[in-house]
């Protein structure tokens, strides 16, 4: 850990300036409780704020900080193993855990339906499946931008919403309707708008990619963070505004639902079931948007893995850990990171036209810089660079995020008022900041160099950077 | 004209306001050159300690005297931000010190989803309207149609409140020990170590003084506006580091030059042309002042080095 790297190794353990180490931690946590966790603002019937006294959670804070502090001082002193295979464990294990990780996924419906039944099974793929595959995906799409190319963009989300918004306003504009109804019969657009808006929201994301890309190919490192997180807002607040197109906070209703490529999951008789002949449920488009997703994530990484090795790919690998080399070497650099902005851009226009498919609504609230966020987070802490790093890293966080909706014995014990899904995201925060302590490089920070002189080495990515591999 | 004077005052009110929060931004990135994306809710946190606060001494203890009741918050306030401010720093960024470059912005990121959830926790998600203090205005001159330029005993206590702590604060930075061995250690970490200067120590105090600055914004910010909530804290921040970076990143005149113009430019912009679209223009100058003017107006340019 790095924090322990820094101080010296503890061989005696004196139990006094534990104890004393211990307290102080206590007292700042005295100081950092009280002034907000103390007196709770609330307010009246005659909407006046009333302060609420709540010293009890003062006392829980304190007491919490205080045990964390003494585990955290006694536990490295404590005698342990020490762990051999830690130097072998990722070379032999890499291949297996993508094949076993993959069959997992394409079983994972079925396997929820015949654990949970029915009922269970649409929450558990839905909550858990899609919306990490999502996630995976747009963390693959970023993996190319931050993890490949080493351009850290905080306004990723710009091109998931352009993405969403370019299907859900191609599918419900009247004068599309109209012409396709003229041109190819009144129910050729409704079943067909999803497959044919989805290359074109790709497409739509990939282009404003490079319009948001032009201006900052100047800039790099915290700087290029900053343009695209104001690139990601302005994207938002004109979604918000431009009321007329748009519809504002509002946003777009009845978006077309996918259909399995023309048939409609509904209870009709030119519906799914109908034609399969099996009996109507909601079960069957869940099912099929899980596939949806999982083979567009498939194919972001497919697609990533080719690329890396191509010429792009090496001219992405080479600017993230030297961009004056790069020049130096005669890599055209604005075409580099153009096509880096966007296909990742475009991977992102999949994913929210995908989204907008699912939801049937979408509105300015889904594409906040919270998205964002999270996206270079689960990009960041899987290991930048690391497909399966990002996978595992999605699954930790998003997963993690949304067990807590299934935490309703929490109330049991903290009382009825206890609602676990408030603090998803205080949670979310506090991973965020413990794992980067953890790991600062992610969780897997090994990286197979994509390319080598002669021999194949596993090289921690930190060696890589410094240039080695 | 009455009215654009009045938007001038308004705008070097909120410019005031901005221009203390930027100054936390640009001396952090001046001494470890990382963007302390947890600033913004740190002031946002200010806002509430402000608020409980106040509360706490006019209704628990009944203090009667607004000048000592407000005088008492201040001073609490910045003991109790800066304490968190330290905290943060300590837990979050110190372990990353040294790491790679995105280690600690990714960190930071996360101190401030953890802050502006932690607050929305324990103090609910609704806006908090504030009790109205010090709302009385003076009228500076009545119009010819009618419109009258006003100016409120808050936007004074904002404008001075301001000048008095940039001097402090400014007196501290160039005439102390602290200071040199901040400005030290800006130039030359590992030089400023050699000499026997305690980087870590620095270090923290230069955040603890960003965050005694931001909590004198939020409570400016809790007088000027009477509502807080616990979402306040990002769209603030961007736009004082908005005005740390069109000063000129480092800069601590440019700092406050920045909070002024973002400030005026916010305001005029929202009397003149779309109150809607204010934000955008606020991010909008970010993104063509990083892009055409990296080293901002006062900041010096930065060398590319192999």
């Amino acid at each position: 850990m790095a924090v322990d790297a820094a101080e010296p190794p503890r061989t005696a353990l004196r139990p006094l300036a534990v104890l004393k180490d211990a307290l102080g931690t206590a007292l700042l946590a005295l100081g950092l409780a009280v002034p907000i966790l103390a007196l709770r603002t609330e307010q009246n019937i005659s909407n006046e704020l009333i302060l609420q006294p709540r010293w009890n959670y003062v006392a829980i804070a304190v007491l919490a900080a205080f045990m964390a502090r003494l585990l955290y001082l006694l536990v490295p002193a404590l005698p342990r193993r020490r762990k051999a295979s830690r130097k072998a464990g990722p070379r032999v294990t890499g291949r297996a855990i993508s094949v076993a990780g993959l069959v997992l996924l394409v079983a994972y419906p079925l396997l929820a339906l015949a654990l949970v039944g029915q009922g269970g099974a649409i929450k558990w793929i839905d909550n858990f499946g899609i919306q990490i595959l999502i996630y995976i995906m747009l963390g693959w799409g970023l993996n190319i931008v931050v993890g490949l190319a080493g351009l850290l963009d905080l306004g990723y989300v710009a091109f998931y919403a352009v993405g969403a918004y370019s299907y859900a306003l191609l599918a419900t504009s009247d004068p599309v309707k109209a012409f396709m109804a003229e041109w190819l019969g009144p129910n050729f657009w409704p079943l067909w708008a999803f497959w044919i808006c989805l290359p074109v929201a790709g497409l739509m994301a990939a282009f404003w990619g490079i319009l948001l890309g032009f201006p900052v190919l100047r800039l790099r490192g915290d700087y290029l963070a900053i343009v695209t997180l104001a690139f990601g807002e302005i994207i938002r607040l004109v979604l918000i505004n431009w009321v007329p197109v748009t519809n504002g906070y509002a946003g777009i209703t009845s978006i077309p639902r996918p259909t399995f490529f023309g048939l409609p999951f509904n209870a009709s008789d030119s519906g799914f079931a109908a034609f399969f002949g099996l009996p109507f449920t909601p079960l069957y488009r869940t099912i099929f948007l899980f596939y949806v997703i999982l083979a567009l994530a498939l194919l972001t990484n497919w697609v990533t893995l080719r690329l890396r090795r191509l010429p792009v790919g090496r001219a992405w690998e080479a600017l993230r850990e030297d961009e004056i080399a790069c020049r130096a070497l005669g890599i055209n650099t604005t075409n580099t990171k153009l096509t880096a902005f966007a296909i990742g851009a475009g991977f992102g226009g999949f994913a929210g036209s995908f989204f907008a498919a699912r939801q049937g609504f979408i509105s300015p609230e889904s594409f906040t810089f919270m998205e964002s966020a999270i996206v270079v987070a689960i990009v960041v802490l899987g290991g930048m660079g690391s497909q399966i790093g990002v996978a595992i890293a999605a699954i930790a966080m998003i997963g993690g995020t949304e067990i807590l909706r299934e935490l309703d014995w929490l109330k049991r014990v903290f009382g009825p008022d206890f609602e676990p899904t408030h603090y998803r995201m205080l949670l979310f925060g506090l991973a965020m900041v413990l794992l980067m302590i953890w790991r600062p490089r992610g969780l897997v920070a090994f990286r197979q160099p994509s390319i080598f002189l002669r021999e194949r080495r596993a090289v921690r990515a930190d060696m890589v950077r410094e240039g080695h591999g | 004209m009455e009215y654009f004077i009045q938007q001038m005052i308004n705008g070097v009110t909120l410019g005031s306001i901005y221009g203390l929060i930027a100054i936390g931004y640009t001396m952090v990135f001046g001494i470890i050159g990382m963007v302390n994306f947890a600033h913004g809710d740190v002031f946002m946190l200010s806002t509430f300690i402000a608020l409980i606060f106040l509360m706490a001494l006019t209704q628990i203890l009944g203090i009667g005297s607004l000048a000592v009741a407000l005088f008492v918050v201040l001073i609490a306030g910045m003991l109790l931000t800066s304490l968190w401010a330290w905290a943060i720093e300590r837990l979050a960024y110190r372990p990353l010190r040294g790491s790679f470059r995105l280690a600690p912005l990714i960190s930071a990121i996360g101190m401030s989803i953890f802050l502006s959830n932690l607050v929305q926790v324990t103090q609910g998600p609704r806006n908090k309207p504030v009790p109205s203090i010090l709302s009385d205005v003076i009228m500076l001159s009545s119009g010819v149609d009618g419109y009258a330029v006003t100016l409120s005993y808050k936007q004074i206590l904002i404008v001075v409140v301001t000048i008095v702590l940039l001097v402090a604060f400014w007196y501290v930075v160039q005439k102390t020990a602290l200071g040199r061995a901040q400005r030290a250690c800006e130039q030359d970490r590992r030089m400023a170590a050699l000499l026997g200067i305690d980087v870590d120590r620095t270090i923290s105090l230069t955040f603890v003084m960003g965050a005694a600055l931001a909590a004198v914004a939020g409570l400016m910010f809790m007088i000027y506006y009477g509502v807080v909530h616990f979402n306040d804290g990002f769209v603030p921040g961007v736009k004082a580091f908005t005005a740390a970076v069109l000063g000129g990143i480092g800069s601590l005149p440019g700092a406050v030059l920045g909070g002024l113009l973002i400030g005026l430019i916010e305001t005029l912009w929202s009397a003149y042309f779309s109150i809607d679209y204010k934000d955008v223009a606020t991010f909008s100058i970010l993104v063509v002042t990083l892009v055409f003017l990296p080293s901002g107006l006062l900041g010096r340019p930065d060398v590319e080095k192999v």
